[in-house]
């Protein structure tokens, strides 16, 4: 399938700040691809250069098949923004907000369309009033309604949960799914992994300027080495009997209460190796549990490690 | 192409904007109304004679008009900044949409806006006694200045509305422009200024625009200073106009 966006060495800078440092990565057609960082990563950064708002230093950038420097009206053509803050305005009405971007995008019936949107996305009973008189959902809702006139191939997403209630985000993780079913290319920034865990199919973790990791959730994973198992026993008299048994040939991670946690590998035959160990030293654990790793511990495996370096 | 329809979308938008908020209508038009009785009421009986021949209100209004517009495009500078900070312009620079489509809404309602209060505030002047000589063309003569100047200034509001950090600083630019009208023979002649002064009244644009202004109302003529006023009237206009265009473009916030 023909990539919808392609980063080459991307590089901008700002006076003696240098936000990216050559960052690349390739998002697929149809796809929801997470931008994942920390504050001042730089990822409103790529945003803006993305959707033409701002130009770079150095590089290349496509959107749509379109250079962003040298055919920014082509790549206007195939987008839609929805920034960081509800870019809404609050003197009209949410139907006006609406009918104002189809107009612009000069749909067939920008009535229809507006009525419609407002429906979709749970905002017919506030149709007619002031945006002013909104609440943070449902402003965030309005801008991504806003956003889908017109139907764009390609939404970016600065932080589209950022501000919202647990009951909104999800609300929202599902508009986006919904929006990704229907075939619409998805760049969405976030700083929450689990975000990025839950919606994207592909992440990417931006770092110090620089594209650290990227791949699926599971890939990403797969970069914690070895998965941690937790046993529990009756008294620590067993625990510390097999902290001596295990402790030969596996790292001892935590010693906790009656718990303890072992690097035992992430596959059945290496936990079963564990067990058999135990039962050797006579030792029966009263629980266990296994850990998975998280996008959490990749994510600070990869920065913190990062950051040592310097 | 879009354009003219992009704009009327722009202006419908704008004018709303400015329907909503009535009251920076009436503030617009209460400051020069203050200005003009003052001046006519207060220091008229001093000023009076320095104005020639020429009744005192009718010497002034046309200063007191540049300072309603002076005032009034200062909040189309405010309103854009105000989208400025919202991400609105940012929303519209993401789109297909030609710059000066997105721009031209504000101007076209700001020109109206102000055409408006120029109209109070004219009515007013009447009723203090204000009387003109003026027929059908000089008053149209008059009517194209006005809009002329009105434009000119609104797109210095465009261009500073895209420009500040702030929607409070956004209007300063109209402060400079007050001084302008203080420093041209809008209230008193220049001759009666200090000499630094008097040469830089002299030369400054507002002098001929209020002028020829003054001169179409009361002499029902254009008089000598009609051709520098239009030219720096469309000049200031094309190069506010393009330095937006330019402000739009290159804005990253």
């Amino acid at each position: 399938m023909k990539p919808a966006i392609v980063v080459k060495g991307l590089t901008k800078g700002f006076k003696k700040n240098q936000v990216l440092k050559g960052v690349d990565f390739t998002v697929d057609s149809g796809e929801i691809f997470a931008l994942l960082g920390s504050n001042g990563a730089g990822k409103t950064t790529t945003i803006n250069i993305l959707t033409t708002l701002m130009e770079k230093d150095g590089g290349q950038a496509t959107v749509g098949g379109f250079d962003v420097a040298k055919q920014p009206e082509k790549v206007r053509q195939s987008i839609s923004l929805t920034g960081q803050f509800a870019a809404v305005d609050d003197v009209l009405t949410a139907r006006e907000n609406l009918v104002l971007i189809g107009d612009l995008r000069h749909v067939k019936d920008s009535a229809q369309t507006a009525a419609d949107l407002l429906k979709k996305f749970n905002l017919a009973d506030a149709a007619d009033r002031r945006v002013a008189t909104f609440s943070g959902g449902m402003r965030r809702r309005l801008d991504i309604a806003m956003s889908l006139i017109g139907n764009p191939p390609i939404i970016f997403l600065d932080e589209p949960t950022t501000g919202l209630d647990p009951e909104a985000r999800i609300n929202m993780w599902d508009a986006i799914r919904t929006l990704a079913q229907g075939g619409t290319t998805i760049f969405l920034t976030t700083q929450y992994l689990d975000e990025a865990d839950e919606l994207a199919d592909t992440i990417a973790v931006l770092h110090e300027g620089k594209i650290a990791a990227s791949g699926t959730a599971t890939e990403l994973k797969r970069l914690v080495p070895g998965g941690l198992i937790k046993f529990s026993f009756q008294n620590v008299e067993q625990l510390e009997a097999a902290a001596v048994a295990l402790g030969k040939k596996y790292e001892i991670i935590e010693k906790k209460n009656v718990t303890l946690t072992v690097a035992g590998g992430d596959n059945a035959g290496q936990v079963a190796e564990l067990f058999i160990q135990l039962r050797n030293a006579k030792i029966e654990p009263t629980d266990f549990s296994q850990q998975v790793p998280t996008l959490d511990d990749v994510f600070f495996e990869l920065t913190g490690n990062k950051k040592e370096e310097k | 192409m879009h354009s003219f329809k992009d704009t009327w979308t722009m202006t419908k938008r704008s004018l709303s904007h400015i329907l909503r908020s009535p009251d920076t209508i009436i503030t617009v038009v209460i400051s020069p109304i203050a200005l003009l009785l003052m001046f006519v009421y207060v220091l008229g009986g001093a000023l009076e004679p320095q104005a020639g021949t020429m009744k005192y209100i009718n010497f002034i209004t046309p200063g007191i008009l540049i300072f309603t517009v002076v005032s009034g495009v200062a909040y189309a500078a405010f309103r854009l900044n105000g989208d400025v900070q919202k991400g609105i312009i940012n929303r519209f620079r993401t789109m297909p949409v030609a710059p000066s489509s997105i721009l031209s809404g504000q101007a076209v309602s700001s020109a109206l806006s102000n055409l408006f209060s120029c109209l109070l505030v004219l009515g007013a002047a009447f009723a203090a006694g204000f009387r003109t000589n003026a027929g059908l063309t000089e008053w149209l003569l008059f009517a194209a200045l006005l809009a002329l100047f009105i434009l000119a200034t609104t797109w210095m509001a465009i261009y500073f509305g895209l420009k500040s950090s702030t929607p409070e600083g956004s209007g300063s630019f109209s402060y400079l422009l007050m001084f302008l009208i203080f420093l041209s023979p809008s209230f008193v002649p220049t001759s009666t200024m200090s000499p630094v002064l008097r040469s830089f009244a002299e030369n400054q644009p507002f002098t001929p625009i209020i002028e020829t202004m003054r001169s179409l109302l009361t002499n029902g003529a254009a008089g000598d200073k009609a051709g520098i006023a239009f030219a720096w009237g469309a000049g200031l206009l094309v190069v506010m106009y393009l330095l937006s265009i330019q402000a739009y473009k290159k804005r990253s916030l």
